[in-house]
């Protein structure tokens, strides 16, 4: 094998790495890069050097930014008194996909595990308690994964924030769009059905 | 090998991208490992809820590989408990406490069945609480550190049983206690299957129990620390 080669096998075992991939679409999505070297392959480069070298979390909220304190945090159109609690920044990624909350939000960083061994110190819920004072937050909205672990975590918060003068709530739990019943798993037609609405 | 059994899902754990290895506590084979394959796909994660109860398939090439599993839904409990925080964390202290205590593929039929017994009263029943005593009970009796709360093990008198001895084990009565009663852990009436458990009672009944856990169990065990799941439900009636 020439030097040149194991070069390229060296990439294509690291695309390996991402998820979603395997060793041959890591292959192909390598061999794709060198064919469009000057139109994918250098600017990809280019990018993945300059993220590398500036991604961060979010001191405030733990959002994934370039910038110290995430451009959610900074704006004040978001200083709405809410807050979204989620478990991961893909989750806060997601509600952003949403369009539909207009607050600001805090990442976890996990839930509470009995058997990893991951307690509210693990967490980031002690600055979550912080934020809820020194923000002003009217409401805390848990959009806590519908898990065991999840819900133990979204109990444990609202604990916490039981004496605060605060509205807690959390996502609802159900059917979802598209969804059709004969599909669903019994738990998901019991908290649908526990949590019905007039018509 | 190949075996079929149902069992109750205590812990599952992500590995590699799609798959999860799972623990399930089965009557015939025990707390038992395994692979399933897609384990954290949209169709299966909603079932491979810890509680839920699922009917195994395990299957290796040899008896001490971890094997993969097939499963199928029998009854999911984490709908049943979600909305119910003494309920969820009573799900989660039994779940960590059998993984905590079970040695791997060490049948306990009885046990499971007074644990599915249990799981089935988690957010269903309000006297779960008072089952979840007398569990831990029968957790420390099947794990060879029986308490013997029939008479007192001074006397032998079966009235004014009130405390329990951190030595023996065995209840002590009042009169029998003297001086020695600070020194005994305290017992409760529901602890002998008697009463409706007010909190104090639970809370008194869960240091006793928690006291036996902690020191004839677990040094047993490698001297781990009792799960903190535990905890945090003991936090509920103190």
């Amino acid at each position: 094998m020439t030097q040149s080669n194991k070069d390229i096998d060296a990439l294509i075992e690291m695309m390996a790495k991402l998820p979603g991939l395997g060793p041959r679409s890591a292959r192909r999505a390598v061999l794709h890069m060198i064919k469009k070297r000057s139109l994918l392959m250098m600017p990809l480069a280019d990018t993945l050097q300059t993220v590398a070298a500036t991604a961060r979390e979010c001191l405030n909220c733990g959002n994934i930014g370039t910038t110290d304190i995430c451009d959610i945090c900074e704006s004040e159109k978001r200083a709405t008194g809410e807050i979204c609690v989620v478990e991961d920044v893909a989750d806060l990624w997601a509600m952003e996909r949403g369009q539909v909350f207009k607050g600001r939000y805090h990442v976890l960083g996990g839930t509470l595990s009995a058997l990893d061994a991951i307690g509210p110190d693990e967490l980031r819920i002690p600055k979550l308690l912080d934020r809820v004072t020194s923000e002003g937050v009217t409401e805390v909205i848990l959009a806590l994964n519908a898990t065991i672990d999840g819900q133990t975590t979204a109990h444990y918060i609202a604990d916490q924030l039981e004496a605060r003068q605060i509205a807690v709530t959390s996502l609802a739990q159900g059917v979802p769009i598209g969804g059709e019943l004969d599909y669903l798993d019994d738990g998901t037609i019991s908290a649908a059905l526990k949590a019905r609405k007039a018509i | 090998m190949e075996w079929r059994s149902e069992g109750v899902l205590l812990a599952v754990r992500r590995h590699g991208e799609n798959a999860a290895i799972i623990e399930v506590f089965t009557p015939d084979h025990g707390r038992h490992a395994g692979i399933v394959r897609g384990g954290t796909s949209r169709k299966l994660a909603p079932v491979m809820q810890p509680g839920a109860q699922l009917h195994v398939s395990w299957r290796a090439r040899l008896e001490d590989h971890l094997g993969t599993f097939t499963i199928e839904p029998l009854k999911s409990r984490a709908a049943q408990v979600m909305d119910d925080r003494k309920a969820l964390a009573g799900l989660n202290a039994l779940c960590g406490l059998l993984s905590f205590a079970l040695a791997e593929r060490d049948p306990h039929p009885d046990l499971y069945d007074r644990t599915i017994a249990l799981f089935d009263l988690l957010g269903a029943n309000p006297h779960w609480p008072l089952a979840y005593l007398q569990w831990e009970l029968a957790l420390l009796e099947d794990m060879g550190f029986g308490l013997d709360l029939s008479s007192c093990a001074v006397s032998g008198t079966t009235q004014e049983l009130t405390f329990v001895s951190p030595k023996s084990g065995r209840a002590v009565s009042s009169s029998a206690a003297g001086e020695w009663a600070d020194r005994l852990l305290p017992l409760p009436a529901c602890l002998r299957g008697v009463g409706d458990g007010s909190l104090d009672e639970m809370s008194e009944g869960l240091r006793t129990t928690g006291y036996f856990l902690k020191n004839w169990m677990a040094p047993q065990l490698g001297n781990k620390p009792l799960p903190p799941a535990r905890q945090r439900l003991v936090d509920f009636f103190t």
